[in-house]
């Protein structure tokens, strides 16, 4: 064929999505601190029983409501259970909390956001409508209402912060599915006779990850504040298991005789919140251009 | 290449007599990015004198519209490198602080924008938008810039320039809408326009109007206008002298006489020879290739002529009857709906193995509703589609999924036709694996081979579509739509958003594929000389309605229809020497097919004019 070349190759290998990711992580010092922040809290959660200098349910009538010693680097609490050692395990459960609620809460939310966008129509109107009404409510008061229902324990938790998620997601998705929908090569799928469910998970959900992503990693920190808020009024995790929440909650029983449970707690939730928060806008300004300044 | 470049940059462009509003002289732009300065002017000269039309043409990335910025200092100083020298009226531009330039702009050039939509305040009044440019530069008081901002208007003959004067611009259609930009920039009687792509966006019988005011306007005012374009045809239309740009640089600079009757560089000659022109079709009726260029002898290989690939004896594999679109306007709650607009108004044709029929007509006259009724993108209200005989509006969702395979489209933005997550091998394989036509493996051996088809490289099956260019990945879209082995294919608008060149070699390719494969095109374009080269059957639509259609040689050598011959009235052509002819072009706006609820549609009479040649009788509203 004697055609001009179209410079063929001319065009340099297209970044991928990871590029991005990297390129935002480690381009502010801001963001490196808050991202070593969270390796360390990974770490200690993971290694929570090597590390932990007590056991966290081990109670003591001796050393009840002590100030920090170089025995209890943070002192005990009413039951003289070491409070560094629950602070440890509670990071456990706070990360646990932190990212299996926001994981779940984007699966479901993303699967119905996409569905109510694709469909159209009743279904969509069903579905926004219940989305609508969940967003009525502040995510903590509803967390308050299905927890005063369901009641405590770790599966229930994660049902009430994954709920109070959903409709963030759900939203999201939707509109994202809307846009993309439009796009020429949905409807080539289309023409071509592709099937409606591979259409959805072929063309669709590749194409509407990256704010969907973005939103989970920032809704990480708000997991662990909900988890925190729950176990602080007691409908979270149950005593004697630790959560940072309910060592505050503990500790404001002595709070004139050992704050130290409260400042070491809330200083821990604190600084992984401000991390993930943190993390949360590097990611959403790396995957989403239109929200970067 | 490069010394050749050289070479013509330090040429400037003659201009004997009178002084010149612009002269450039070796203007070199270059942007930051990460690695480095990338120079994406590198070094043109130019002069403009008044009344005088200077164009500079390109395709997309040729650094013209950069040109055009950097003369505007519009580029972000931060990102932004610009030398050389710009001298306005001999003052110096590039050494003007930001308060001076502020002056500059508006005040001794305007500029007008390719998107007219974009370039206006939705929120304000197009009066208020007009009058602001006059008080801005302490001209006049605000009720005097309201007085001259009606008179602005009148000169640019909007229709009933007093009462549009409060309107906002999305009231206006995108015609409308270049006119009030053209009003702002002329404002404060600048001594050059510059005109960026003006009428790309537009109809091409709006492109006809604006074109002729531009011209009117300037032998009005006396100014100097730098009218940025990739159509040559436009170029042939407006411009008294020419500089082709490639890659940044300068590469032929000559009255445009000279250069359509004696272009010396080989990329400018491959430009003029990609031009479709009408009337240049080849004597037996066949559609022809486009002229292409070859790159290393610097030869134009002219088109060759086609055998006659229809299929006379067969049955139409399309068969299309009386059919019908209408989209309801939604009203009220509880009222009926307020309109509806009349998309596709009883339309018929046949399609015949190994034809091309087009459909040509202006924005929203639906032609692509046509075609994606055809797909079942959209469900007609009636009518009747058959393909090899069968109506697939009687088939369920599962059927119809079979239908498929013998109808497949190409759309228009070859850059959102692809999905970027997914391998261009992938996306070629997926309707030959839907269809469960084969193995996996046999569907890459399938995906590498259309490569092959098309002229890509079957190893690029593993890249992902960002890595390719607009023309290769209108190639992986005719690869995919041809994976199921179609019958059909509808192109929509398929080459429209390419280059020149790069259009002429799609469109070769395709004539190609339906002379190797036996396949029948609809096509769907609103470019008449393309049309023209590439069909053999050709039908007029407007408001809906097939107003005109036959044979290619009898539609367009005798054009029965007056929207027809308006249609063709307004092509560009590529003849420098007919530039100064005044045509007449009529400046109606294009009529909208949003009617009210309780429209009847007229009933239509048709006329055979010749064999295969119908045009339907036109009423009274049509006396030209």
């Amino acid at each position: 064929m004697t055609t001009i070349s179209e410079g063929i190759s001319a065009l340099p290998p297209a970044p991928g999505p990871f590029d991005t990711v990297r390129r935002i992580l480690f381009r502010s010092p801001t963001v490196i601190a808050a991202t070593v922040m969270i390796a360390i809290f990974v770490v200690v959660a993971a290694l929570a029983p090597w590390l932990a200098p007590y056991d966290p349910l081990a109670q003591s009538m001796l050393k009840i409501n002590k100030l920090p010693s170089w025995e209890n680097w943070l002192g005990t609490d009413q039951f003289g259970r070491d409070v560094l050692s629950r602070m440890i395990y509670g990071a456990r459960n706070s990360l646990l909390f932190g990212f299996i609620s926001p994981v779940l809460a984007a699966i479901f939310g993303t699967l119905l956001g996409v569905v109510a966008g694709y469909f159209g129509g009743y279904t969509d109107r069903i579905i926004s409508r219940v989305v609508d009404l969940l967003l009525a409510f502040p995510e903590l008061l509803l967390a308050i209402l299905i927890a005063a229902v369901l009641g405590g324990g770790f599966w229930n938790i994660i049902a009430v912060i994954t709920v109070a998620f959903i409709p963030g997601f759900a939203r999201v998705a939707r509109a994202q599915t809307l846009s993309v929908k439009q796009e020429p090569y949905v409807e080539a799928a289309i023409a071509v006779g592709v099937r409606t469910p591979i259409i959805i998970l072929r063309h669709i959900v590749p194409n509407i990850m990256a704010p969907i992503v973005a939103l989970m990693t920032l809704w990480v920190a708000s997991a662990i504040r909900l988890e925190a808020s729950l176990s602080f009024l007691g409908i979270g995790t149950q005593a004697p298991n630790p959560s940072w929440g309910n060592i505050i909650r503990d500790g404001l029983n002595s709070l004139f005789g050992s704050p130290w449970p409260i400042i070491g707690a809330g200083a821990a939730i604190t600084i992984v919140v401000l991390a993930f928060n943190l993390v949360g806008d590097a990611v959403r300004d790396a995957l989403d251009p239109s929200t970067a300044r | 290449m490069t010394a050749m470049g050289i070479a013509t940059a330090e040429r400037i462009v003659p201009n004997e007599g009178g002084e010149n509003v612009l002269a450039v002289r070796n203007l070199k732009t270059a942007f930051r990015t990460p690695n480095g300065w990338v120079e994406i002017v590198k070094g043109i000269s130019f002069d403009i004198a008044a009344q005088e039309t200077l164009a500079v043409v390109g395709e997309s990335g040729s650094g013209k519209s950069v040109t055009a910025l950097s003369i505007m200092r519009l580029l972000d100083p931060e990102m932004s490198r610009v030398e050389g020298s710009v001298k306005l009226s001999g003052r110096e531009l590039l050494k003007l602080n930001r308060a001076e330039m502020r002056d500059v702009r508006g005040r001794q050039m305007g500029m007008i924008f390719q998107e007219a939509m974009t370039s206006l305040n939705p929120l304000a009044t197009i009066g208020a938008q007009i009058a602001e440019v006059l008080t801005i530069h302490g001209l006049m008081s605000n009720n005097e810039a309201m007085k001259e901002a009606e008179r602005l208007l009148d000169r640019v003959r909007m229709p009933a320039a007093k009462s549009r004067l409060n309107d906002f611009p999305h009231s206006l259609s995108g015609g409308m809408r270049q006119r009030v930009m053209i009003a702002m920039a002329l404002a404060c009687k600048p001594k050059l326009l510059i005109a960026d792509e003006p009428t790309t966006a537009l109809d091409v019988t709006i492109q006809a109007q604006i074109l002729q005011l531009i011209k009117q306007l300037q032998q009005e005012e006396g100014m100097g206008v730098l009218f940025i374009t990739h159509d040559m045809g436009v170029v042939a239309e407006i411009a008294d002298r020419t500089v082709v740009m490639l890659q940044g640089e300068a590469v032929e600079a000559d009255s445009t006489d000279a250069i359509f009757a004696r272009a010396r560089h080989p990329y400018t000659k491959a430009l003029i020879a990609a031009v479709p022109r009408l009337g240049t079709a080849s004597g037996n009726g066949q559609p022809q290739h486009f002229p292409t260029l070859d790159r290393e002898s610097g030869q134009i290989i002219s088109g060759k002529l086609r055998p006659d690939t229809i299929r006379h004896a067969a049955e139409p594999v399309l068969r299309v009857k009386n059919l019908v679109k209408r989209f309801d306007l939604p009203g009220g709650f509880f009222s009926g709906p307020r309109g509806r607009v009349h998309a596709v108004e009883n339309v018929s044709f046949e399609l015949r193995p190994g034809e091309t029929l087009s459909l040509v007509g202006e924005s929203g006259c639906g032609k692509s509703t046509t075609g994606r009724t055809l797909m079942r993108l959209v469900e007609p209200q009636s009518g009747e589609i058959a393909i090899d005989g069968t109506d697939i509006l009687a088939l369920d969702k599962e059927r119809m999924r079979d239908m498929r395979r013998h109808i497949q489209m190409i759309f228009q933005d070859p850059y959102a036709s692809l999905n970027p997550r997914i391998t261009v091998g992938e996306a070629i394989a997926e309707p030959y694996l839907t269809h469960k036509l084969g193995t996996r493996a046999q569907a890459r051996q399938k995906a590498m081979d259309l490569l092959g088809q098309v002229g890509l490289s079957p190893e690029m099956a593993n890249r992902y579509p960002q890595q390719f260019s607009g023309g290769q990945r209108q190639r992986i879209c005719i690869a995919r739509a041809l994976s199921l082995e179609p019958k059909i294919i509808v192109a929509d608008e398929s080459v429209s958003a390419l280059d020149v060149s790069i259009k002429a070699q799609v469109v070769n390719l395709m004539l190609d594929l339906q002379e190797k494969f036996g396949l029948a095109y609809l096509f769907i374009s609103h470019d008449m000389a393309v049309v023209e080269r590439i069909s053999h059957q050709v039908a007029v639509m407007y408001l809906g309605e097939i107003v005109e259609i036959g044979p290619v040689k009898a539609v367009f050598g005798d054009p029965q229809h007056p929207y027809t011959k308006r249609l063709m009235a307004a092509v560009p052509i590529p003849d420098p020497a007919r530039r100064l002819e005044v045509r007449p072009i009529s400046n109606d706006e294009i009529r909208s097919p949003i009617r009210a609820a309780d429209y009847e549609q007229p009933k239509r009479e048709y006329r055979t004019v010749s064999e295969g040649h119908v045009v339907q009788v036109w009423g009274s509203d049509w006396t030209v």
